[in-house]
C-alpha cells in the first residue's frame, strides 16, 4: 500500500517541495499566532467585564473588599454581596455565554449556513418551552428542569432533521423548517403562559427573556459540570468539523461518515444550548453572532470552536454589564441587551444573503 | 513507478438508483489498473451515478462494487479513502477557507482519531501544491480564486489523499479549453509519475478520447461500449449513444479518434 507514502514524485524537485512546506508551515504559524492573540484580547475583554461586574453596584465596595471576599477573608457584607450576588452572576454569564457560543458554532458549521443557529431554528425555543412547561405544569425544579430543557431542544432538533433531511443537506431547507418550528414553539409557549397563574407567568416571563440574576451556586455547579463534559466531548469531536464544513460527498470521500458525524455535532450543540437555556433562559442571539464575530476577528475561514466559545462568553459578560448599569436604577435582563445587538446583525445577514443571491 | 500494489476496482451486476428510480442497471465494469479511464455518455445516461457508485457515495440497490476482491462497503471510511480519492462534481469550499487549509484536509484519511498532523502530512501537502501549480496560492482564500485555479486546488486536495485510485466527476466542466487541457495534463502527469489509476466522467468527447487509455460509453444506465478509444469511438457508437450524426477523423495532434459532428445544415459537405 502506498497509503501515507511520502515518496517525492520525480517531476517535483525535493528542494522546491521543502521550500513550499516551510512556507506553508510558516503561514500556519502566523495564523495560529493571530488566533492566539485574538483569544487573548477577547479573554481580556471578558476579564475586564467580569471585574467591572464584581466592582460596580450600590453596595459601595472597593477593589480591596472584592479581593478579600474572593480570598475568603471579606467582611460579612462583602461576602454576601460578592459571593452570593455578584460572583454567581459572573459565573453564570461565563457558562451560558461559552455554551451558546460553542453550540451556535457547531450548528452553523455542521449545517453550513450562518443563519442555522439554534435560536433561529427553534432549538433554543424547544429548550425554553420544555423548561417553562416543566416548571409551570409539572412543578419541577433544579436539574430536572435542565433535563427537560435538553429533551425539548432535542425533540425540536429531531423534528427538524426528520422534516428537512432528504438524503442530504439541501440549501436553505433546514433553516426554513427550523423557522417554522420556532414559531410553533413560541406559539405553544404563549399558550402555556396564558394558562398559568399571573405570578407564576411573570416569573417565567422574566426567565424567558434571558436573565442571570439570582442564580444559586447549586445550579451553577450542575450547569458547570454538564458544560465541562460537553466541552471535552466537543474537543474530542472537533477534528471532524473542517470536513463537515465541506459538502457531504467531499466529507465522505475524505473518509468521514458525514451523516453520523453531523448527528453527533447536532446532539452536542443541542446539549450546549440546553445547558445555557436551563441556566439562564434563552439569551437572544448569542449563538447566532458568536461564531461569525470570531471568524471576522481571526480573519480567515477556520476560526475554531474555542474562539467562538470565548466570544460568546465575552458577549454575555459585556451585555450583562450593560444590562445592569447602563440605565441608572433600571436593571434589565441580559437577553434584552443581546437581542438589541443581535437583531440588527440578523437583518444585515439576511439582507446581505439576498444581495449575494446565496442561501446565506 | 513508485506505486506499490496493483488494485482491482470492479462493479458486479451493479444497480443504482434514487428513490426507487433505477439509473444504472445490472452493470459490470472493470477499471483497468494504473490507466486513465474516461466515462462518457449523453445527459442523464447515468455516468455520474456510476462514478458515485464506484466512489461509495451511493448504496447499491443490488449488486456490488469490489476493491481488491472485497465489497467496498466492508472498508472503514478512512481505510477506503486511503485507497480511493473522489472529487465530486462542483465541490463547494466554505467561505474564507485558505488553499493550504483545504488541501491539508486531504490528509484526513491518514490521521488518527485525534486528527494530529505529522511532518509527513506537511511534505505531501507541499508536494501536491507544487505539482498542481497552486503553491503560490497557498495563503489565499479559495473563494477568491478563478474557476481554473479553484479546480486545481480541489485536485490538489484529492491528490493529497495519496490514494492509488482517483475518481473525478466532470472535473473540467465550467473551465475554458486551455484550463481543461491543463487539468487533464495534470491528471495524466499524476498517472505517469505515480501510476495513479484515474477514472473520470467527461463531457467533451474529443478530450476524453485523447486522454483516456480506456473509454467507457454509458447510455441508458448500461455500458454501450468499452475499450480502447480507437475501437470504441466510432460513428456508429457515438451516433447510437448521443443521437448524433458525426464523422470520426484522426486527431492531428494525438492520433486519437476525433468526433466531427455534422448537424442539420452541413450534411452535403460530409460527402465532399
Amino acid at each position: 500500500m502506498s497509503a501515507g507514502g511520502v515518496v517525492a514524485p520525480s517531476a517535483v524537485p525535493t528542494a522546491r517541495v521543502a521550500a513550499v512546506a516551510a512556507e506553508v508551515a510558516a503561514a500556519r504559524g502566523r495564523r495560529r499566532r493571530r488566533g492566539a492573540s485574538v483569544a487573548l484580547v477577547v479573554s481580556l475583554v471578558a476579564l475586564a467585564a467580569a471585574t467591572a461586574s464584581l466592582l460596580l453596584g450600590a453596595a459601595g465596595l472597593g477593589l480591596g473588599d472584592v479581593v478579600a471576599a474572593l480570598a475568603g477573608q471579606g467582611s460579612p457584607k462583602a461576602d454576601f454581596v460578592i459571593l452570593r450576588l455578584r460572583l454567581p452572576r459572573v459565573v453564570a454569564a461565563i457558562i451560558a455565554g461559552g455554551a451558546l457560543g460553542l453550540g451556535g458554532a457547531l450548528f452553523q458549521t455542521t449545517l453550513r449556513n450562518p443563519l442555522a443557529s439554534p435560536d433561529i431554528l427553534g432549538v433554543t425555543g424547544g429548550a425554553s418551552l420544555a423548561a417553562v412547561g416543566s416548571m409551570l405544569v409539572l412543578g419541577l425544579e433544579g436539574p430536572a428542569v435542565s433535563l427537560a430543557a435538553f429533551a425539548g431542544a432535542l425533540i425540536v432538533a429531531a423534528a427538524m432533521w426528520a422534516l428537512a433531511w432528504r438524503g442530504g443537506l439541501t440549501g436553505i431547507r433546514f433553516v426554513l423548517i427550523g423557522i417554522g418550528l420556532a414559531s410553533i414553539v413560541s406559539g405553544l409557549l404563549g399558550w402555556l403562559m396564558t394558562r398559568a397563574e399571573v405570578r407564576e407567568a411573570s416569573e417565567a416571563l422574566v426567565w424567558m427573556v434571558g436573565g442571570i440574576a439570582s442564580i444559586g451556586w447549586e445550579e451553577l455547579g450542575t450547569a458547570g459540570a454538564a458544560l465541562a463534559v460537553l466541552v471535552v466531548l466537543t474537543a474530542l469531536f472537533s477534528p471532524r468539523m473542517p470536513l463537515l464544513a465541506l459538502s457531504d460527498d467531499s466529507a465522505r470521500s475524505l473518509g468521514l461518515d458525514a451523516t453520523r458525524a453531523r448527528a453527533v455535532a447536532i446532539v452536542l450543540g443541542v446539549g450546549l444550548v440546553a445547558v445555557a437555556t436551563a441556566l439562564a433562559g434563552p439569551i437572544a442571539f448569542v449563538a447566532l453572532v458568536a461564531a461569525p464575530i470570531a471568524r471576522a476577528l481571526v480573519g480567515h475561514g477556520q476560526a475554531g470552536l474555542a474562539a467562538s466559545a470565548l466570544v460568546g462568553t465575552a458577549i454575555v459578560l459585556v451585555a450583562d454589564l450593560v444590562a445592569q448599569h447602563a440605565l441608572a436604577g433600571l436593571a434589565v435582563p441580559v437577553g434584552i441587551v443581546t437581542g438589541l445587538i443581535g437583531a440588527p446583525y440578523l437583518l444585515w445577514l439576511i439582507a446581505r444573503g439576498n444581495r449575494k443571491g446565496t442561501d446565506g | 513507478m513508485t506505486r506499490l500494489a496493483p488494485h482491482a476496482l470492479r462493479a458486479e451486476s451493479l444497480t443504482l438508483g434514487y428513490d426507487g428510480r433505477t439509473v444504472i442497471e445490472k452493470l459490470d465494469l472493470e477499471v483497468p489498473d494504473g490507466r486513465i479511464t474516461s466515462i462518457v455518455g449523453p445527459n442523464a445516461s447515468g455516468k455520474s451515478t456510476l462514478l458515485r457508485g464506484l466512489a461509495r457515495l451511493m448504496r447499491p440497490e443490488s449488486g456490488r462494487v469490489t476493491l481488491d476482491g472485497r465489497d467496498i462497503r466492508s472498508y472503514g471510511p478512512k481505510e477506503f479513502a486511503r485507497r480511493v480519492a473522489v472529487l465530486p462534481q462542483q465541490p463547494v469550499a466554505p467561505d474564507g477557507v485558505l488553499v493550504a487549509e483545504l488541501v491539508a484536509r486531504g490528509r484526513h484519511p491518514h490521521r488518527g482519531w485525534f486528527g494530529g498532523r505529522s511532518s509527513g502530512d506537511e511534505r505531501v501537502v507541499a508536494e501536491v501544491l507544487e505539482a498542481t501549480g497552486t503553491a503560490e496560492l497557498a495563503d489565499r482564500s479559495v473563494s477568491e480564486l478563478s474557476g481554473g485555479q479553484r479546480q486545481r486546488v480541489w485536485i490538489a486536495m484529492a491528490l493529497a489523499q495519496r490514494a492509488d485510485i482517483v475518481l473525478l466527476d466532470e472535473p473540467t466542466s465550467f473551465l475554458d479549453v486551455s484550463h481543461q487541457l491543463e487539468l487533464l495534463d495534470l491528471l495524466t502527469e499524476s498517472n505517469r509519475e505515480h501510476g495513479t489509476t484515474v477514472v473520470m466522467v467527461l463531457h467533451e468527447l474529443n478530450l476524453a478520447a485523447r486522454y483516456a487509455d480506456h473509454l467507457v460509453v454509458v447510455d441508458g444506465g448500461r455500458i454501450a461500449a468499452a475499450g480502447d478509444p480507437a475501437d470504441v469511438m466510432t460513428a456508429e457508437t457515438v451516433g447510437a449513444a448521443f443521437g448524433l450524426e458525426c464523422v470520426v477523423a484522426e486527431d492531428p495532434v494525438a492520433g486519437s479518434p476525433m468526433i466531427v459532428p455534422i448537424g442539420r445544415f452541413h450534411r452535403s459537405s460530409q460527402l465532399g
